[in-house]
């Protein structure tokens, strides 16, 4: 059991090595250099050369990478080429931001999507159960940006109830917080409830057409209980994993709905860091991305494990 | 009992047949799309920007007052064509590839699902970005990052499906009989997965477009003047807050073309399931 | 009418989709302390008619006609809530398979005592004692404890009681088994049959009891219905069946079953061709290990085999008898090439073979062909008969245009097929027919040795008899080497001249099937023998004491052998032949 959960960090730590190496190694096969670009089409040599230095970019790429990775461990993520202020303090506020926004919409999503998937399952094949399929494959399939703006052309333009752009700075109280998340985390609502309770929706209904679900049938257990507890207790290692997945990827669809409503977060900056070819943000913000989504991934192995009673006979066998 | 049944054939019927008309649709309009337009899609049809629907400019104008109807249906042919181009690489590479690993085993397939590995744990946005950062945004940039982040999505499939077969006793008597690997992959295994292949094809394509929609959204997939659906939302983003449709249509072509690849998926799945059952 | 438990009438049950109905006008009654078994062929409606019985109908099924009472209650019409209060309580259910049907997450005894919860029967407490003495009386170990199990956690044996004692637990008016026992191995079955009759004869229960081994079912139904295509062909006592069947479809039953038990005059010793010492074997395996892992001084980490002999002349069946687990598959693997032998060697002809298929040469591995224990995998799906055939004839021989077809249509009469299947899938095809071209298959490519892996155990007793006589004409008319493994020792006595007996991956007895059978001396062969049922009474409470009198013997045996596994007596090898 304890040598699956270190295995497994084990194999994350080395992922997000190779994950920084790839991050550092595609901000490097940049045609030209970070000085030539930063500088411009019309920057005389002696300039380049001089930020070259200034930069450290006369020294070995490994050399580079291990003083980058050295610095990112000590908090110390370098400075923005275009701002030239540091880095970490340009993060730490748009960090928030994300996360605020990612947290809020796996609140409301999670449960919602959990029991309609739940509520589809019982209802496998009915009517209802055929729309409301329909539906949730059709808003899986749809992307961020529509939804997005029949939000905003709904509540913005024709209702007037919320701005279109989320206005969110440090000081904003609780009601301004509220209104500047509701439309980015409508958008993400619609579309993780969508895919989770499809996916929940297939594995519930998986399950209830397995042999020990006839069983409890046969046995007189009422339906409710063969749901809420045959099936439920077999899907909880799945369906965690299914979370975690869609709250990996909401570090996609982060970065789509943050441009939409032009919300401050972590998104918003690296895109436009990736327009001005500012690389150490770029680095840095595609690096947290990545890990948020190495480590969700991690989580949702690690409770699917937990959960299986088979696994932890397996862990005892291979101890012996 | 019955009447469920028989809604649910109906049901099936109409969203297969609605997946179909769609796509059909789209086909038609990649194909023959310079020959239809209505105007020139770089043409100004209106003097101000966003200009409402009107007899000939049926979907209005877009930011610059050229006819949103002509740029869509322009922007049809990059947006599928660039979709589809990047699919057949990504199952090419991911078919051929997974079907390697799931016949020889060993440390051809470790090395390969290696690396699928670490291509399917990073965020494909993400990653997305990065390269576009790194080497700049063109058509060939963008398909081949496509082809190769679903190439390895595609190869997990397509190595899970061959992994099945290759335990199955008939491989096994055509391996004791000493048949090629050659033989054994075209012969035995590929008429079992090319059913699954073809589904995951079009799954697949529906996630291209979105994804690269998604990176012409942000400004970094392809570059004007050449403008896909993705693009063409962006260009005219800023006409919601006066009220305009010119961003919904775009991005509605995006959703439709995407539900009904799904859709058509779902249906011939479901067929499958009940030609099973009786 | 009213003393009875069960009645079932004119019921009528078809296929959703239309088509010919699944149960098609049956009537029985079962009454008190009654045991009503229900005989058939797959196919045959049994086991759809037996889930009538607790108004269940599978997915795609519909009633078309009929009743069914269950102490009075119409199950076929009965709300949902009523159905639900009876389940369990006064009708309970054992399926086939335990390990599908106890659900994996949760614990057994949750799942045993759920019955009373849901019925609100009894406390808590009390419905805990009430299974842990239903565990003591079906002999589970340390009833106390072993309810805390979950169900990967114990053996399949194990399992099939524990779902007796869920049946048992709220001591219901009729229990409903459906081959309780057909997924397991002999030996277990016997256990579990004995667990079973004494489950039923404790409580005075009633039962359904559906099977489709006329022997199983002689030892505890005291009345018969036969079935076939969903109608009723036969009723009687379980004696008057046995002894004077009267349809012939029932006449040809009770044959299979009679020509499927041991009997001391096995025909294998007498037709054996005298071979005499001068005679090379076609097929030698000599002292074979062989498992999974990695191998390290000729010994894999797993050993699935060990220290394996044995010889196969021409024209010979050598029998490979074990139960499973006990290797024999593999050993089939071994010699097929497709699983390497860690040690030891196998020759043909004197000459030794490589041992991956991919070192033998063509015509090495021409001579042995392998036939698949199910042939729904190992036939291609997606291949017509006549492909599959076809490509053997090419590869081996070069056969191809019309030489190819007539030679294909050669080949499905040997199997007493008409040629016109050669267009078909094997999806077209019944199991019977299905393993008649698997067998076909590996006649193509004209093989002198015959592997066949287990080749009647998914077939229902008839099929597998007729397949049996197959083997045993194509091994006369062409003269070929055959190795026949199988779990099942009453198949074998009827077929082989030698058998050697596997178990944990050793032989523990080989020699002529006559004297293995008729005088085993090792206590493992007696035990299998014995388990092999019977349709005489007695044979059950016989094969009891047999097994409660070897029991010692064979712990000792058992650790002997795992001394022997850590390599200090390889010396015990027993050779076969004379």
């Amino acid at each position: 059991m304890l040598s699956f959960i270190l295995k497994r960090v084990l194999q994350t730590i080395v992922l997000l090595l190779a994950v920084s190496i790839l991050v550092f190694i595609g901000c490097e096969i940049l045609p030209g250099d970070v000085a030539q670009v930063a500088l411009g089409q019309f920057a005389t040599e002696d300039n380049v050369r001089a930020l070259r230095l200034e930069l450290g970019l006369d020294r070995p790429a490994y050399e580079r990478y291990l003083s980058w990775l050295v610095g990112i461990l000590q908090g110390d993520w370098g400075q923005s080429i275009t701002t030239k202020t540091p880095v970490a303090t340009m993060l730490s506020e748009r960090l928030w931001n994300t996360g605020l926004l990612a947290l809020v919409t796996t609140v409301v999503a999670v449960p919602l999507a959990l029991v309609l998937g739940l509520l589809m399952a019982v209802g496998a094949g009915r009517t209802w159960d055929r729309s409301a399929s329909i539906v949730v494959l059709g808003l899986s399939a749809t992307p961020e940006f529509l939804i997005g703006s029949l939000a905003v052309l709904l509540f913005a333009v024709q209702l007037r109830w919320l701005p279109a752009v989320a206005y969110l700075s440090p000081g904003s109280g609780f009601s301004q917080t509220a209104r500047a998340l509701f439309l980015p985390v409508l958008t993400l609502v619609i579309v993780v409830t969508a895919q989770i309770a499809r996916m929940t929706r297939a594995i519930i209904a998986n399950l209830l057409t397995q042999p020990f679900v006839e069983m409890a049938v046969l046995k007189g257990v009422p339906s409710r209980r063969i749901v809420g507890v045959h099936a439920l207790i077999n899907a909880v290692g799945p369906l965690a994993n299914i979370v975690a997945l869609n709250i990996a990827y909401l570090v996609s669809g982060v970065v789509v709905v943050e441009t939409i409503f032009a919300y401050p977060g972590l998104a918003g900056l690296m895109i436009n860091a990736v327009q001005a070819r500012d690389l150490p943000v770029v680095q840095a913000c595609a690096l947290i991305f990545c890990a948020t989504y190495v480590i969700m991934i991690l989580v949702a192995d690690i409770l699917a494990h937990l959960y299986d009673p088979r696994s932890n006979a397996q862990a005892a066998m291979e101890k012996l | 009992m019955l009447n469920v049944a028989a809604v649910q054939r109906r049901g099936i019927r109409l969203t297969l047949w609605f997946s179909i008309l769609i796509i059909g649709i789209c086909a038609l309009v990649a194909i023959f799309g310079p020959w239809i337009v209505p105007h020139d899609p770089t043409e100004f049809v209106t003097d101000e920007p966003f200009g409402r629907p009107q007899v000939g400019i049926w979907l209005g104008s877009d930011y610059l007052g050229r006819d949103l109807l002509s740029r869509l249906i322009d922007g049809t042919r990059t947006t599928l064509v660039m979709a589809l181009v990047a699919t057949v690489l990504a199952h090419l590479l991911g078919d051929c590839l997974g079907l390697l690993a799931a016949l020889r085993g060993g440390w051809v397939d470790a090395v390969i699902s290696r690396i699928a590995d670490l291509i399917l744990s990073l965020p494909k946005i993400i990653v997305g970005l990065v390269i576009v950062a790194a080497l700049g945004s063109s058509v060939l940039v963008i398909v081949m990052l496509a082809a190769v982040v679903y190439a390895a999505g595609v190869f997990r499939i397509a190595r899970a499906l061959g992994s099945d077969l290759v335990g199955m006793d008939f491989i096994k008597v055509a391996k004791s009989r000493g048949e090629g690997p050659g033989w054994i992959l075209f012969s035995e295994i590929f008429p079992h997965v090319a059913q699954p292949l073809a589904a995951d094809f079009a799954i697949r394509m529906s996630f291209a477009i979105l994804f690269m929609s998604s990176l012409s959204f942000l400004g970094l997939g392809v570059q004007p003047p050449l403008a896909d659906w993705g693009g063409l939302v962006r260009e005219n983003l800023g006409g919601l807050a006066g009220g305009s449709l010119a961003p919904i249509f775009p991005a509605m072509a995006i959703a439709v073309t995407s539900i009904a690849l799904n859709l058509l998926v779902d249906n011939i799945g479901e067929q499958q399931l009940q030609k099973k059952g009786a | 009418m009213t003393s009875s438990v069960l009645n079932i009438q004119d019921l009528v049950v078809e296929p959703m989709a239309g088509g010919r109905p699944v149960v098609d006008g049956i009537s029985i009654s079962v009454e008190r302390g009654e045991v009503l078994a229900l005989i058939g062929a797959s196919g045959s409606g049994k086991t759809t008619l037996a889930l009538a019985a607790l108004g269940h109908l599978r997915p795609g099924l519909r009633v078309q006609n009929g009743s069914v009472t269950l102490d009075g209650t119409e199950m076929l019409r009965a709300a949902p809530r009523m159905l639900r209060s009876l389940r369990g309580r006064a009708i309970a259910y054992i399926a086939q398979s335990a390990a599908a049907a106890f659900n994996p997450r949760m614990r057994l005894d949750a799942q045993i005592t759920e019955v009373s919860r849901v019925h609100r029967s009894r406390s808590h407490k009390e419905a805990i004692q009430t299974a842990h003495r239903l565990y003591g009386r079906l002999d589970l170990p340390n009833p106390d404890l072993v309810g805390s199990r979950f169900p990967h956690q114990v053996s399949g044996g194990q399992l099939q009681r524990f779902m007796i004692a869920m049946g048992l637990q709220e001591s219901p008016l009729l229990l409903v088994c459906d081959e309780p026992t057909s997924a397991l191995d002999v030996t277990t079955q016997v256990e579990v049959l004995r667990a079973l009759k004494q489950g039923i004869a404790d409580n005075n229960t009633a039962a359904l009891f559906v099977s489709h081994d006329l022997a199983v079912v002689s030892q505890i139904a005291t009345k018969i219905a036969v079935l076939r295509s969903g109608r009723m062909i036969e009723f009687g006592t379980a004696r008057d069946i046995l002894e004077s069947p009267k349809d012939a479809y029932t006449k040809e039953l009770v044959a299979a079953s009679k020509h499927m038990t041991i009997s001391p005059t096995s025909r294998g010793g007498s037709v054996a061709p005298a071979p005499g010492p001068e005679k090379a074997p076609l097929l030698a395996v000599q002292k074979v290990v062989a498992g999974f892992g990695k191998v390290t001084d000729g010994s894999p980490s797993v050993t699935t085999l060990n220290d394996i002999s044995l010889n196969l002349r021409k024209g010979e069946i050598v029998a490979v008898i074990g139960e499973s687990g006990s290797g024999k598959s593999t050993l089939a693997r071994v010699i097929a090439g497709l699983h390497p032998a860690a040690r030891g060697e196998i020759y043909m002809d004197g000459k030794r073979l490589a041992g991956s298929v991919e070192n033998r040469t063509v015509s090495e591995r021409r001579r042995i062909q392998l036939v698949f224990q199910s042939a729904d995998t190992a036939l291609n799906q997606k291949h017509s008969v006549g492909r599959i055939l076809g490509r053997v004839l090419k590869f081996f021989h070069g056969t191809s245009g019309s030489a190819r077809e007539t030679r294909v249509a050669e080949l499905l009469k040997m199997v007493q097929l008409p040629p016109e299947y050669a267009n078909r899938l094997p999806s077209q095809l019944s199991g019977g027919e299905k393993q008649r071209v698997n067998l076909a298959r590996a006649l193509a490519a004209e093989p002198e040795v015959l592997i066949c892996d287990e080749i009647t155990s998914a077939l229902d007793t008839i099929v597998a008899e007729s397949i049996i006589r197959l083997v045993e004409s194509l091994s006369k008319e062409l003269g070929l080497g055959i190795i026949f493994i199988s779990h099942d020792l009453a198949t074998v006595s009827a077929l082989a001249q030698e058998v050697t007996v596997l178990r944990h991956g050793r032989i523990v007895e080989s020699g002529s099937t006559q004297a293995v059978l008729s005088a085993p001396q090792n206590p493992y062969t007696q035990l299998l023998v014995s388990s092999v049922p019977q349709a005489r009474p007695g044979w059950l409470e016989e094969a009891v004491a047999t097994r409660n009198r070897l029991r010692h013997a064979l712990e000792a045996d058992r650790s002997s052998q795992a001394l022997a596994s850590d390599g200090v007596g390889n010396a015990l090898a027993i050779t076969t032949g004379p």
